[in-house]
């Protein structure tokens, strides 16, 4: 059985994500149609693709540019080429100052497997967004690009809460969260190093942006006395014009929100005449193979904003939730990044080619185009012999009319121990309508 | 002539639907021939990464469709491979020029009916209850959501499907490939028909017919699913 069917079936038989998964992902998608509502959506996709379009084409410079404003501001600016040289530098920093670190939501941290990389040096990592730390508190992985936790109940966040407070809680996620808010202020007053994501990079004023509704951004970014920002590559922009564009799109695509509660936008560390800030500030430039993807027709991926749309209409994804996928990414996104920056071309297959998630993508990626493009690659280095064998007979077979006659009549007819048709018939009828 | 191709799932699994979609282009005065050398649009192939296969397939179909003045396809997804998806599989190859032409001259079932000939059937005296699932490709590639609908609301009474633009889990060799997570989609599909106790989920292609109608079977769903073509043709 291969990894992708292995880890889906495994997910397809946990009822409270079979359960959880859908119900969430449904209201984000209706979130984020009721979030349109009275905008001309089509006019702002074609804007924001442009905007990605141009920041893409554009990379080399634009981080060169982001990188002197940066510099310039006091920032330390690291550009790491592998996931392993991130990490190593970030915990390099951590370690500078203590051994301990407050965390916002990072996918690219996510990506390097940064927490691991920290615990094995002795430095307690704490997840402050809420949906982070309970999947943190689970010894679990984000099942979703912005909503970590979609795959639990609030029985499941009150039976892992409430040993950490060593009190009943109960199931009121207001009670829960006003747990998780006392639990984690501590942790904000005491760490020396913050650790946060980017959600846009301006290279023309070289600011950060980031996108949070709990706050925990902002405090991770301005309590701590170092913090550190890593990005993917691509997740810069070109100027000003063009986040007023992405921003709102990311949110409502996300969340329905037309903004959200916070939105932090910092220009390096604390300046002299400042009465806050951290007095470090680093900012990790991810490649970890996206500059390599740039090169190829697979291109478009980087346009990517991290909204998490196509996962909350994918019906492959509301079965079996992100971590079937394998890797960090779920959805139409990670089955293509996934084989592109991490390897397993099979998962290019993890979609019925619905096309749903091409018409919610804000930037108009053509997501099931490149699963094809997967597919093809795939079918041409990786698929095994036997497939590419039987796809040869058939079309040898279906190119002459009297063959394929033969093989339909039989087909029609086809019953017994065929592996393929026990693919369909252990769960499935096969109807024949004469 | 007007050919009317009738698909590879349609001549293995439902020879009733091509039969129907026969009576229906009959109904409004069209009398299509199904040209002997075709086989299959190649979407298997396609879907599946294998590009050289798909082309030697849809190859044969291509050329055996080259003087049909129209190709009426009662099949979303293979008219959608044959409309859109031949002009890619044929750029810079040899009958490049005719995929361009017989593309062009392709229409999906309900498409062909009341777009090009600007047909409805006549109003039965009883209206029927049905439903209407719409396959992926034809709803978002072709862009085909309103022609189906037509048809079926000018011969029963159609009830919308909760969500009937979502997958119901085929996906050709998906279903086969990961068949625990192509039949949880077909039991979401169910259970919405089951959310508005539909009596019968019709659908234009024949890949989702042969997927709703064979878990609704396994389980005792309790709901019938058949082609449209068949739906409409049984109100004639």
């Amino acid at each position: 059985m291969s990894g992708f069917e292995a880890r889906s079936r495994a997910a397809l038989a946990d009822p409270r994500k079979r359960a959880n998964v859908p119900r969430f992902a449904e209201k984000a998608a209706l979130n984020r149609v009721r979030g349109f509502e009275g905008v001309d959506l089509e006019a702002l996709r074609a804007a924001g693709e442009a905007a990605r379009a141009r920041a893409i084409a554009d990379l080399p410079r634009l981080l060169d540019a982001l990188q002197a404003k940066l510099e310039a501001a006091g920032a330390v600016v690291h550009r790491a080429a592998t996931g392993a040289d991130a990490a190593r530098y970030v915990t390099d920093v951590v370690l500078r100052h203590g051994r301990m670190v407050v965390k916002s939501k990072s996918m690219a941290s996510e990506e390097i497997g940064l927490n691991d990389h920290l615990e094995a040096a002795g430095v307690e990592v704490v997840e402050t967004d809420l949906g982070e730390f309970i999947v943190q508190t689970a010894g679990e992985a984000p099942e979703h690009i912005i909503i970590p936790a979609i795959h639990k109940t609030t029985g499941q966040v009150r039976d892992l809460f409430e040993p950490l407070a060593g009190r009943p809680i109960g199931d009121d996620p207001a009670e829960l969260t006003r747990f998780a808010r006392a639990h984690l202020r501590k942790r904000f007053l005491e760490a020396p190093v913050g650790i946060t994501g980017v959600n846009f990079a301006v290279a023309e004023t070289g600011t950060i942006v980031l996108v949070t509704n709990e706050g925990n951004g902002r405090m991770c970014s301005s309590l701590p006395k170092v913090h550190v920002a890593i990005m993917g590559m691509e997740r810069v922009v070109a100027d000003l014009a063009d986040l007023a564009v992405l921003l709102p799109l990311l949110t409502r695509s996300g969340t329905g929100q037309k903004i959200t509660s916070y939105v932090t936008m910092l220009n390096g560390p604390r300046r002299r005449e400042e009465g806050d800030g951290p007095e470090e500030m680093h900012v990790v430039i991810l490649d970890n193979g996206r500059a390599r993807v740039r090169e190829t027709p697979y291109r478009s991926v980087l346009h990517c904003i991290r909204c998490g749309a196509c996962q909350n209409v994918c019906p492959v994804y509301r079965q079996v939730g992100g971590t079937a996928y394998g890797w960090v990414y779920g959805g139409p996104i990670g089955a293509v990044l996934t084989p592109l920056l991490h390897g397993d071309q099979e998962l290019g297959h993890a979609s019925s080619l619905c096309a749903a998630c091409d018409d919610v993508c804000p930037v108009r990626i053509p997501l099931h185009e490149l699963l094809l493009g997967l597919r093809r690659d795939r079918a041409a280095d990786s698929a095994g012999a036997l497939e590419r064998l039987a796809f040869r007979l058939w079309s040898l077979a279906w190119s002459r009319p009297w063959l394929y006659r033969l093989t339909v009549r039989m087909a029609g007819t086809a019953r017994g121990p065929l592996p393929l048709l026990r693919r369909w018939t252990r769960t499935r009828d096969l109807e024949v309508h004469r | 002539m007007v050919a009317l191709f009738p698909t590879c799932l349609g001549e293995a699994l439902n020879r009733a639907a091509v039969r129907d979609t026969s009576r229906l282009l009959a109904a409004a005065g069209v009398a299509a021939e199904q040209p002997s050398g075709a086989t299959c649009c190649g979407q298997p192939a396609w879907n599946s990464g294998f590009v050289r296969d798909a082309r030697r397939v849809a190859r044969r179909t291509l050329r055996a469709l080259a003087d049909a003045e129209a190709v009426v396809v009662p099949g979303g997804s293979c008219a959608a491979m044959m409309r859109l998806h031949w002009r890619e599989l044929f750029r810079g190859e040899r009958d490049e020029e005719l995929a361009e032409a017989v593309a062009a001259r392709t229409f999906e079932l309900s498409q062909y009916l009341v777009d090009e000939r600007g047909w409805v059937p006549p109003e039965p005296a009883r209206k029927a209850e049905v439903s209407y699932h719409d396959s992926c490709h034809m709803l978002r590639e072709l862009r085909l959501h309103d022609q189906p609908r037509a048809l079926l609301a000018a011969v029963c009474d159609v009830r919308e499907l909760p969500r009937a633009d979502r997958c119901c889990g085929f996906g050709g060799t998906f279903s086969v490939r990961y068949p625990d997570v192509s039949t949880a989609m077909a039991d979401d599909k169910l259970a919405s028909a089951a959310t508005i106790a539909a009596a019968t989920v019709a659908s234009a292609d024949p890949g989702c017919v042969m997927q709703i109608e064979g878990r609704a079977s396994r389980t005792g769903a309790g709901v019938r699913v058949a082609h449209l073509a068949t739906i409409v043709a049984e109100a004639l």
